[in-house]
């Protein structure tokens, strides 16, 4: 076989320690952890109780996540409206939104004094109970319902238009489009979207931090937080989460051999197609599901909106202090996570690595930013107050996990960029810093943008690790906003909420559009 | 002298295995139907795949590992030659200096090249606002400023309208003669190279079926001839 000439230049070098780096803050917190656990014998009955409750919960969520984003995606695929692509723009946005701020959303419409309580209240109905395992399920169904519907919608959408054509003729019935079109499809995407939210809902903690709690409602994740924020029992906390890492690496590995891929981007902005075999139940039903998610999806942010708004201006001043607190770990995750990212893009893509950009993604999704925040501590209690350090070590955490957003984009643009401008900028022997200048950094705008644009959102809204470390006068917005919630302060929290919404979804478009802005041609 | 000798390149079920010599000067038409190796012929002699077998020899140095730029010749792709987000004049000035460092001296190099083209004028433009022809004398400028006496032309004005194709081969013919360089074009049509090219170099699944003077080869016109006369 044929090589073709690749000389390894200095950054994608500097690319292949970064690697390293990377790999090294994320197994040596872990190995941290592994050395400080106790033995599993050591497991209470509260902690297989928490085991236990986080399996179910993540199976019910990734379960009735999966099964309603398929009339969803079914609707979305084959019915052209007004607002189709704002509704599909709508199913990104979770990845967006800080989890806080969905779940003082969902509390505005379901809880205690929630809008559906008061309306069955009205009509002489018994209310709903948000806390526990109902309320958990509903806002990991919230957050992820969106990504099953794009990971079906995408494969839906990436039919040819001449077997749909082809369909027709053929004069299909609704039942022959499943036989022959759905249920193939969904069989190679369902399995791998449901082990993803399965992964990502058991090392969910904002949600079981809010909405779980007590012996029934405990994951292990919440476990950790309270065996190291309130017992301080280093041991059973580092143990707790080799059971946390043990689980997600089982479901981390299930998740690669079904690997659902993408999720973003890609496709989703096919037209819709009409599907054969259309009748009037089928208008009906595809109607009421879009519906029925749309209202799911866009009420709380609603409910959260209106009722916070007015609160914004009466905000205590500790709030504006966390909120610049936060935008400057944000800011500083981000300029990290980038700095990580492009000579990593360029290392892998000059490799076609695949398997690498795979996994170093399933690394930082499997492994539980609580974790990595319980093996730091570990790491630097015998150097230094790790709580002095809350905020720079929420930062690194943040960018960890923000890394393989960034890869996801970046990798396919360099490829691009290599395929395209590589081969003249090797002609012309533009080596060095200059190629990086000249022939790819220009294909990156867009890439990069959207990829920092996620990575600031996500630590912006982020409420993991800083609840672990934090002290007094440390508090970023996330935390902040808990407290308020958490001291019966609800107004204050939902005023909190929507400057939270705001800046998070502020800082994506700003970096969004930036690298918009920049991209010619 | 460009010199292959037992050069042998697998790429999948296709094997190139060539063994040729072109002369200084010659002008060479490479012709081939599709997939018989025209393709991988240039990207051997320009260094873009390293032969399997054999040695890529050029003015007596073994050049079969060399890096692409480091070889005495430029190469015109198909498209792609520019980079959309420069300017003509930072294309053109990327044949001088990788890095865009220039001299005043190199900057009017890069004007004069401009000239002889006829694009005057357009260094400011990016090449979006240019017409597709214009498009390629931006890369025959900077062919002619890096100075390399071999030039590989992969089918480079198969884009362009019969009108402009006829103005772009009867540039590079004037600037082949100028500046003595020896010139390998791949291309599909025998009235091009009969236009641009003295010599013709026929493959045909992956080897060499003709290799010799244009004119001889189409006054005897062989079977291997006839699809494209």
């Amino acid at each position: 076989m044929a090589r073709r000439a690749q000389p390894v230049t200095l950054i994608q070098a500097t690319g292949g320690v970064f690697i390293l780096l990377v790999v090294l803050a994320i197994l040596g917190p872990l190995i941290a952890v592994m050395l400080r656990a106790e033995t599993v014998g050591r497991l209470s009955d509260a902690d297989w109780a928490a085991i236990e409750f986080t399996i179910i919960q993540a199976s019910l969520s990734a379960l009735v996540s999966c099964l309603a984003a398929i009339p969803v995606a079914r609707a979305l695929a084959r019915r052209r409206f007004w607002g189709r692509s704002a509704l599909v723009a709508l199913m990104g946005a979770p990845f967006i939104l800080p989890v806080i701020v969905a779940v003082l959303g969902l509390l505005a419409i379901f809880g205690r004094s929630g809008w559906l309580n008061i309306g069955l209240a009205a009509i002489g109905l018994g209310g709903v109970e948000i806390y526990g395992l109902f309320g958990v399920v509903l806002a990991h169904v919230f957050l992820n319902l969106p990504l099953a519907t794009r990971l079906i919608l995408q494969s839906w959408l990436s039919l040819p238009a001449e077997r749909i054509r082809l369909a027709h003729s053929l004069n299909f019935t609704d039942t022959d489009m499943r036989r022959h079109f759905e249920r193939p499809l969904l069989a190679a995407t369902l399995p791998g979207a449901f082990m993803v939210i399965f992964l990502i809902c058991t090392t969910s903690f904002a949600v079981a931090l809010t909405l779980g709690g007590g012996p029934r409602a405990t994951t292990i994740e919440l476990a950790i937080y309270q065996a190291f924020r309130f017992e301080f029992d280093l041991g059973r906390a580092a143990m707790l989460g080799m059971v946390q890492v043990a689980i997600c690496l089982a479901a981390g590995g299930l998740a690669w051999i079904f690997a659902a891929r993408g999720g973003f981007g890609g496709g989703l902005d096919r037209p819709a197609m009409a599907w054969p075999g259309d009748t009037f139940r089928s208008r009906l039903v595809d109607r009421s599901a879009l519906g029925v998610a749309a209202a799911f999806l866009l009420l709380p942010l609603v409910a959260v909106t209106a009722e916070g708004v007015g609160a914004i201006a009466g905000l205590p001043n500790s709030t504006w202090v966390a909120a610049v607190r936060s935008i400057a770990v944000a800011l500083g995750s981000t300029a990290l996570s980038v700095a990580l990212a492009l000579p990593i893009a360029l290392f892998i893509a000059a490799r076609a690595a695949r398997a690498g950009l795979e996994g170093v993604g399933l690394l930082s999704i499997a492994v539980s930013p609580l974790v990595i925040g319980t093996g730091l501590f570990l790491i630097v209690f015998p150097i230094a107050n790790p709580v002095s350090l809350s905020l720079p070590i929420t930062g690194l955490v943040n960018a960890l996990v923000a890394l393989p957003f960034l890869l996801r984009a970046l990798i396919p643009a360099v490829e691009q960029a290599e395929a395209t401008q590589g081969r003249l900028a090797d002609a012309l022997g533009i080596t060095g810093l200059a190629r990086l200048r000249f022939a790819i950094l220009p294909r990156l705008h867009r890439p990069l943008g959207f990829g920092a644009g996620l990575a600031a959102a996500f630590s912006m809204g982020d409420l993991g690790v800083i609840a672990l470390f934090s002290a007094p006068g440390q508090e970023t917005l996330p935390l902040e906003m808990y407290r308020l919630f958490g001291s019966y302060r609800t107004n204050d929290a939902q005023g909190a909420a929507v400057l939270l919404m705001a800046l998070s979804l502020g800082l994506f478009w700003l970096f969004d559009r930036g690298g918009r802005v920049n991209a010619e041609a | 002298m460009l010199k292959l000798e037992g050069v042998q390149v697998t790429q999948g079920a296709f094997t190139l295995n060539t063994d040729l010599a072109i002369t200084d000067g010659a002008r060479v038409a490479l012709m081939g139907i599709s997939g018989s190796g025209k393709s991988t012929l240039l990207n051997v002699i320009s260094g873009f795949i390293w032969p399997d077998a054999g040695r890529v020899v050029i003015d007596d140095q073994n050049v079969s590992r060399a890096k692409v730029a480091s070889r005495p010749l430029s190469i015109l792709f198909q498209d792609g030659n520019l980079f959309p987000h420069l300017s003509v004049f930072d294309n053109v000035a990327l044949g001088i200096s990788p890095s865009l460092r220039l001299s005043t001296e190199d900057q009017e190099r890069v004007d004069d090249a401009l000239t002889r083209v006829g694009l005057a004028g357009f260094g400011a433009r990016k090449p979006a606002d240019l017409s597709g022809g214009q498009r390629s004398r931006v890369a025959l400028a900077r062919m002619l400023l890096r100075g390399k006496p071999l030039c590989l032309l992969d089918e480079p004005f198969s884009a362009l309208d019969p009108g402009l194709r006829r103005e772009m081969l009867e540039l590079m013919r004037a600037l082949c003669e100028d500046n003595s360089l020896t010139l390998i074009m791949a291309t599909h049509d025998l009235r091009d190279a009969e236009q641009l090219c003295d010599h013709l170099l026929l493959l045909q699944d992956g080897g060499v079926v003709l290799n010799e003077v244009l004119a001889d080869a189409i006054d005897r016109a062989p079977d291997a001839l006839r699809p494209w006369m």
